[in-house]
């Protein structure tokens, strides 16, 4: 792990330094267990069981020292699978020093930063790589080797990026569902840098909130964080390797809150090997509050995902339209509802998704996830995935 | 409109100096009129505090007696012309912890509310229309939570009594607002300090829904009173909310700067 050694050695150096001054340390972290049944055997070789478990732990450090202007967090994350090698994995998920100035802060290490404000696909959340085996939704991303200068100021605040060190995406294996017909060999990943996973990335963003406004626009040179899977070996053993272009990109995402409307619109223009091409994420999120005279609130989702590369687009939502229900109870256990799904309207194909949960006590949390998927376009990426509908509990602890 | 006053409604009740008007004869005058001089009064006198610093602990009781708590946070400062700004931390429950929420208020547009979910690293941008609903499962609605300001109000003084704070004025104040849950509420605000010692909540069908009782008043920088104590039953669910406030500080050196969507991403 040369790459981004700088950045990694910085919060150190930067930790052993405090021990001498007033330092406030706080520890807390989260513990999960995972049991997932899917509906059927896979389609795939390796495939054939129905039952997948697993546990995780994530441990979160976290120092502060100078009057709260000196921070460093430390967060490692494992999970253990029982089914796939590759779902047990280990990240740092943030390991950062944060210096705050008056106007300013400087952030030095392995962070994770959000961009965006649409729901089903995060389009110009660039930063971080996906955490593939982790959730499906990719939701979950891995740490990043970056050094961050926020600038604040009263027309917006800019931040700049200077991210040294790539982190490849995370696949299923051999032996794990969800995932293309062959599994992906990460070990042979291709660049199109000489300089491999090395190569050092930068990213710039603006963003503001004008009254019922909130936007960012963004720039971003580098390693694509979206591989182009190439079939190296076909046959029973055959394998995909990921390969990762440099790219030039552009980028907006803007939110109007409008009482009980949330307008969200995101789209990019990326530029690569293939060209040029542009894709957007719009939609919105209305909200019913107190329904039925009950404590409940409910929201209602549409958004539109589309891509110019059309049938083309490695990214699966070309031409897709996605819906959803949240349901929010507001009781004392937190208990929330999403049920959603996405139409692909090239492909015909669909998939249907709960995410619940509910707090017991003051520590612990149930999580339920489910996904169906139906397709029957043989071309259609989500056609690999057609028998992999599943289940899953997840409980969580939270020291 | 949320939590972002929480500071001043909340713990702040009310407060107020003798202005040079306020103790005229008010009697000969409309009890539309009253109602609104009392009111604005108990505001005028909360004015100036700068910004404070408080924590809280809310024990939520169900009818069974069941118990669960929540800590928060609150960082506030005052905005001359305008509403306050607030960030709120949540501590307990644990899963949401590092959770935080920044309210900027203001008394006739829609506040803005963001909420940062560290898990994500994602900054929100929220409705604010929220209003009746319950703050973390608690029987406080947010609108309970939010600051008083005049504008959100029509008055009426209905009589004057004695309530636990010695003698009170009873004022009916009805919600401008067409989303609040209320239809009125009467609030008991002592005739000496101008502190609100209870506050009657009336549903939308004008029924006794909950009162809040204020107590443990600690005078602050000689001025502004806090009430460590507020006391939530929901008459018609059997529920209560007991919130507890402590180190309430004033003067903290907080400014703008720590009011915005940076703070709200890096508070712990």
């Amino acid at each position: 792990m040369k790459r981004g050694a700088m950045t990694m050695i910085a919060p150190l150096l930067f930790s052993m330094s405090i021990f001498a001054q007033n330092v406030d340390t706080q520890i807390s972290g989260k513990l999960d267990v995972q049991g997932r049944y899917y509906l059927n055997e896979g389609m795939y070789k390796h495939q054939d069981y129905q039952e997948q478990f697993s546990f995780s732990i994530q441990p979160e450090l976290y120092w502060e020292w100078n009057n709260s202007t000196d921070s460093l967090i430390f967060k490692p994350f494992y999970r253990y699978d029982h089914q796939d090698d590759e779902r047990s994995h280990a990240d740092i998920r943030e390991f950062l020093w944060t210096h705050v100035g008056d106007d300013w802060e400087i952030k030095t290490g392995i962070g994770k930063v959000f961009w965006g404000v649409t729901e089903f696909q995060h389009l110009v959340d660039t930063i971080n790589q996906t955490d593939g085996v982790e959730s499906f939704d990719g939701e979950e991303k891995l740490g990043q080797p970056m050094v961050n200068l926020s600038l604040i100021r009263d027309w917006g605040v800019i931040d700049a990026f200077i991210l040294p060190g790539f982190r490849e995406r995370t696949f299923s294996g051999q032996m794990g569902r969800l995932r293309p017909p062959f599994h992906v060999e990460g070990d042979f990943a291709q660049y199109e840098s000489t300089r491999t996973d090395n190569h050092i990335d930068y990213a710039l963003r603006w963003s503001h909130s004008i009254d019922v406004f909130d936007f960012g626009l963004h720039w971003f040179n580098g390693t694509n964080r979206d591989p182009d899977l190439h079939l190296e070996k076909g046959g029973e053993d055959g394998y995909f390797i990921p390969f990762y272009e440099q790219t030039n990109q552009f980028g907006v995402d803007a939110q109007a809150t409008i009482d009980e409307w949330l307008l969200k619109f995101e789209a990019l223009s990326r530029n690569g090997l293939n060209g040029t091409y542009t894709a957007a994420q719009a939609g919105f999120e209305y909200s019913f509050y107190g329904v039925a005279d009950s404590d409940a609130d409910i929201g209602l989702l549409l958004e539109y995902g589309w891509d110019d590369r059309g049938l083309d687009s490695n990214s699966g939502f070309q031409n897709d339209l996605f819906f959803g229900a949240r349901f929010t109870f507001n009781d004392v256990q937190s208990t929330e509802l999403l049920i959603g799904g996405g139409y692909d309207l090239d492909y015909e194909s669909n998939s249907l998704f709960v995410e619940g949960s509910h707090r017991i006590g003051n520590n612990w949390k149930i999580v339920i996830d489910a996904q169906f998927f139906n397709s029957k376009d043989m071309s259609d990426p989500s056609y690999s995935i057609k028998e992999d509908d599943y289940i899953q509990l997840t409980l969580e602890y939270y020291l | 409109m949320t939590i972002n006053k929480i500071i001043s409604t909340i713990l702040v009740g009310s407060i107020f100096t003798l202005s040079t008007f306020g103790t005229t004869n008010v009697s000969a005058k409309s009890n539309e009129d009253k109602g609104y001089e009392i009111s604005k009064q108990a505001k005028e006198r909360d004015m100036g505090w700068g910004d404070s610093q408080a924590s809280m602990r809310m024990l939520l009781k169900n009818k069974q007696g069941d118990e669960n708590t929540r800590d928060i946070r609150i960082k506030s400062l005052e905005v001359t012309g305008d509403g306050d700004k607030s960030l709120t931390v949540f501590d307990q429950p644990r899963d949401i912890k590092g959770t935080a929420f920044l309210s900027f208020s203001h008394a006739l547009t829609p506040d803005e509310q963001w909420l940062y979910l560290p898990s994500l690293k994602r900054v929100k941008r929220i409705s604010s229309r929220n209003k009746s609903g319950p703050f973390m499962g608690s029987e406080f609605a947010f609108e309970d939570l939010s600051s008083f300001e005049l504008e959100k109000y029509t008055y009426e003084f209905v009589k004057e009594e004695s309530c636990e704070l010695g003698n009170c004025f009873v004022v009916a104040q009805y919600p401008v607002d067409t989303k609040s849950g209320y239809k009125r509420r009467l609030v008991w605000i002592d005739s000496n300090e101008y502190r609100i010692s209870k506050i009657d909540f009336y549903d939308r069908k004008d029924s006794l829904l909950k009162s809040l009782v204020f107590s443990d008043y600690t005078k602050y920088l000689d001025k502004f009173w806090r009430a460590h104590k507020q006391t939530m039953t929901n008459h018609q669910t059997g529920k209560s909310t007991v919130m507890d406030v402590s180190n309430i500080q004033f003067s903290t050196g907080l400014a703008e700067k720590d009011f915005n969507k940076n703070a709200l991403k890096r508070v712990r």
